[in-house]
């Protein structure tokens, strides 16, 4: 099995309340010098079978119809490294 | 013969019943259909209900969209069937692109539930010709999702075009860009809206006013001198 994740953020100019309010809360917690906080969300898809061109170009269209709505959000997709199994972590 | 508007359910709507009844009250023959079926039964109009439909997961009305009824309301709102959406009903309509921009999470983050004073900004839609230019109404809003977001470009097109259809007045309840309640596409047929009118038809319940009654009672007009 290999693992293709995608990160879909809000695109900069939308504002985003959810990482606003992170941002506010870290000097309350003792965390400084932190500027600004987006938030977004991460997909992990376990893919079966090899990943070829045409499944990464199938996962770019799941991405841009589905996972991310393009008129607020950008999204990147890659393949990630899984450890085998009886490896240590 | 009397017109049939359909309401749309999906696993999670909340407000189809509400739905049927404004159109039965406003005098048309309501119509359940279910997300499933690809059939609109015939009917004239359809009604897209508030509720979370999918849970809301991934983003509301993403998942909706790929509903095979929507396959065919995208299909028949192209060729100029008059569709509806309410709440998360709006939230399916940009997601399938029948209206521009997108909804976001309110902008305080909090859900809100209050009576929400619009202006019905155009009052030449097929939902909303028995309404004023200018009119104010009332009727509930309840949404945690309803900060409408679409870049400069296509919000001034909007409102030079006409298609802001309804403002919030007394207060943006959740960042809305330019106070934008509702919308509608180019040709008219297809408008979306955060408030629900179909919760302020009968005087008992609701506002206490009945506000939201003319959004049936124009489609039905419109349908029986078409």
């Amino acid at each position: 099995m290999a693992r293709v994740v995608v990160d879909v953020m809000l695109k900069p100019e939308i504002l985003d309340p959810q990482g606003q309010a992170v941002q506010r809360a870290l000097p309350r917690l003792g965390f400084a010098g932190i500027a600004d906080v987006r938030q977004g969300k991460r997909f992990e898809l376990e893919v079966e079978g090899p990943v070829d061109d045409a499944t990464l170009a199938q996962i770019n269209t799941m991405a841009e119809t589905f996972l991310a709505n393009t008129v607020i959000e950008d999204f990147t997709v890659r393949v990630e490294e899984v450890a085998h199994r009886g490896e240590a972590k | 013969m009397t017109a049939r508007i359909g309401v749309v359910t999906f696993p999670g709507s909340l407000d189809d019943r509400d739905a049927l009844r404004a159109v039965r009250l406003a005098g048309a023959e309501p119509v359940s259909l279910w997300h499933r079926d690809k059939d609109l039964r015939q009917v004239d109009a359809v009604v897209l209900p508030g509720g979370f439909s999918y849970g809301d997961y991934l983003r509301a009305g993403a998942i909706s969209r790929f509903a095979p009824v929507m396959d065919t309301v995208v299909e028949q709102a192209r060729s100029g069937m008059p569709v509806l959406g309410i709440c998360n009903g709006f939230q399916v309509l940009t997601e399938t692109h029948l209206l521009p921009g997108a909804m976001l999470r309110n902008n305080h983050l909090h859900f809100i539930c209050r009576d929400q004073k619009l202006r019905v900004e155009n009052a030449g839609t097929v939902w909303t010709a028995d309404y004023a230019a200018g009119q104010d109404i009332h009727i509930p809003l309840k949404n945690i999702d309803g900060r409408y977001t679409a870049d400069d470009r296509t919000l001034d097109e909007l409102e030079a075009t006409g298609r802001v259809v309804f403002r919030y007045l007394d207060g943006n309840p959740n960042g809305s860009l330019r106070d934008i309640a509702g919308i509608a596409n180019e040709a008219g047929n297809v408008v979306g809206l955060m408030p629900h009118p179909e919760h302020a038809v009968e005087p008992l319940v609701g506002t206490g006013r009945t506000d939201g009654l003319g959004f049936f009672t124009s489609i039905l007009k419109r349908l029986v001198h078409a």
